[in-house]
């Protein structure tokens, strides 16, 4: 897998971390640059396509009408799925989703769910027999590292571009009436991932330092600057004091992504 | 459906099992009971019982998953069909799956992986019977059989949650606080590194209520670091009685 090319940029990596520098020139603390784009998708319900530096997501919603789960009759459901498409990587295989795809949807899901940005009780139409399922589909298109912050915004960009049909109920029945309203949204999350190389924390990770980093930690944090969500990843560990340290580096990046995104 | 509790800790400050907010579950820790593994623990947290067995290092099959400067530890979650009480799909859920890769991510940080060059360990942990923190009390398992199958490490990992019920933080969620409480956060430790090795979060918490979550949790694993030492040694003794007696 590491071939000697690899290698010898891992260890440049390395180095430029030792002296608190990046390879693509950014500082510890910088974030790429990124552009979002909504509603690329028409047919979808809602959606949004993220650049973050060279990483592409695109996340499309789709809303349908389906059965609560039996303890929460009264709430719709979401639920997340991601597809690490082979064009996206030459890492990336066909197949159904492996434990990478599966921890991506897993960590944007319990962003959104634990903030609970999606007024579930809303979705309901007939208590106990008819809700809106939202399903968030991410797709990435190309892998340059972070892919868990990059979905996670396209995804919440996704839900806040969504429209919902309007409907009235007719003896138990739906009827589905002209017009949109937009999928009510209580929050918004902003999701922040950091990385440790050699005892240093980086921001948003690029593909190449991904290789070389040990562990991440993402931390998802509330309008309010709540924490709703949290997950360590990689082989290696943290320190109690690395993890406050990433958990104040996380939550300032986070405010100055919310300004940014205008969330 | 059960009725839900309204109340998670009582006027006294008890919690619905009687606990205090900092007071762990009882934790029964047994290694070496799986004849056919290498290494072998089980554990009995409160009323989870799970299973580890670890086997290897041994060649990895298949051989293109072999890695040529180091060992490949695999790692399989797993949860009975009858241990929770609407019946499981035998199935691999997602959080399984999930489960299996945090689980593997945490323990790895306690093994010399560069001194096994080509060779895989598996570690099957199944979950016979699941209250909450499930996740917490098969890391714990699962460290004392890789330390059974004689796998040098660089500390136990030790494993431990804390959440916030009814506005207080508490030590140790069963699964009903769990589920009601308003968060959870899973920490798994090495106390000789001092090292955070496991982390997650779910729910709603300020930056300082965090803070004070992670320091109870950690506060918990030590306690069961101690448990975790004792079933370790209490195997050998047991060898050594054995022995002299012979």
């Amino acid at each position: 897998m590491s071939s000697l090319l690899t290698r010898v940029k891992l260890k440049q990596i390395e180095k430029a971390i030792e002296e608190e520098k990046r390879i693509d020139q950014r500082t510890l603390s910088d974030y790429r640059i990124f552009t979002i784009e909504q509603g690329v998708i028409q047919k979808a319900e809602g959606s949004a396509k993220i650049f973050l530096g060279k990483t592409e997501v695109l996340v499309g919603i789709k809303v349908e009408k389906g059965t609560p789960y039996p303890d929460t009759p009264n709430n719709g459901v979401m639920t997340v799925n991601a597809e690490l498409v082979p064009l996206a990587s030459s890492k990336f295989e066909p197949g159904p989703p492996g434990e990478q795809a599966i921890e991506l949807a897993r960590i944007v899901d319990r962003g959104i769910r634990e903030s609970e940005a999606i007024d579930t009780e809303k979705l309901c139409i007939v208590p106990g027999k008819q809700v809106f399922i939202v399903f968030v589909d991410i797709y990435v298109l190309n892998h340059d590292g972070n892919l868990i912050d990059a979905s996670a915004m396209a995804a919440v960009s996704a839900l806040m571009n969504t429209k919902m049909p309007n409907y009235e109920i007719v003896d138990d029945e739906i009827v589905i009436k002209q017009g949109y309203s937009p999928l009510p949204l209580k929050d918004h999350p902003v999701t922040v991932t950091i990385g440790k190389i050699n005892d240093k924390l980086i921001v948003d990770p690029g593909l190449e330092e991904e290789e070389v980093m040990d562990s991440r930690i993402s931390i998802a944090f509330t309008d309010d600057g709540r924490i709703c969500a949290m997950q360590k990843g990689g082989s290696g560990y943290f320190t109690t004091k690395q993890v406050s340290e990433a958990m104040k580096l996380a939550q300032s990046t986070a405010e100055t992504q919310r300004k940014k995104l205008k969330w | 459906m059960n009725e839900k509790p309204k109340k998670l800790i009582n006027k006294k400050g008890l919690r619905l099992d009687g606990r205090k907010p900092d007071e762990l579950r009882p934790v029964k820790l047994k290694v070496g009971i799986l004849p056919n593994a290498d290494g072998s623990a089980y554990i009995e947290h409160g009323k989870n019982k799970i299973l580890a067995g670890a086997f290897g290092p041994r060649e990895m099959h298949p051989k293109h998953l072999q890695r040529a400067d180091r060992m490949v530890l695999r790692c399989r979650y797993h949860m009975a069909p009858f241990s929770v009480p609407e019946r499981k799909s035998p199935a691999p859920s997602r959080r399984e799956n999930e489960l299996s890769k945090v689980i593997r991510d945490a323990l790895l940080p306690s093994l010399f992986v560069e001194n096994y060059p080509r060779t895989g360990v598996d570690l099957y942990i199944e979950v016979l019977q699941a209250d909450g923190g499930t996740r917490c009390a098969s890391i714990t398992a699962a460290s004392l059989a890789l330390a059974d199958a004689g796998l040098p490490m660089r500390d136990l990992i030790v494993a431990c949650a804390a959440g916030k019920v009814d506005n207080k933080i508490a030590l140790d969620l069963m699964d009903t606080e769990d589920k009601i409480g308003a968060a959870d956060v899973p920490v798994a430790y090495m106390p000789n590194l001092n090292a955070v090795t496991l982390l997650q979060m779910d729910g709603k918490l300020s930056p300082k209520e965090f803070d004070e979550a992670i320091k109870m949790a950690i506060e918990g694993c030590k306690k069961i670091y101690d448990i975790q030492k004792e079933a370790l040694k209490t195997k050998y003794k047991i060898i050594e009685q054995e022995e002299v007696e012979e």
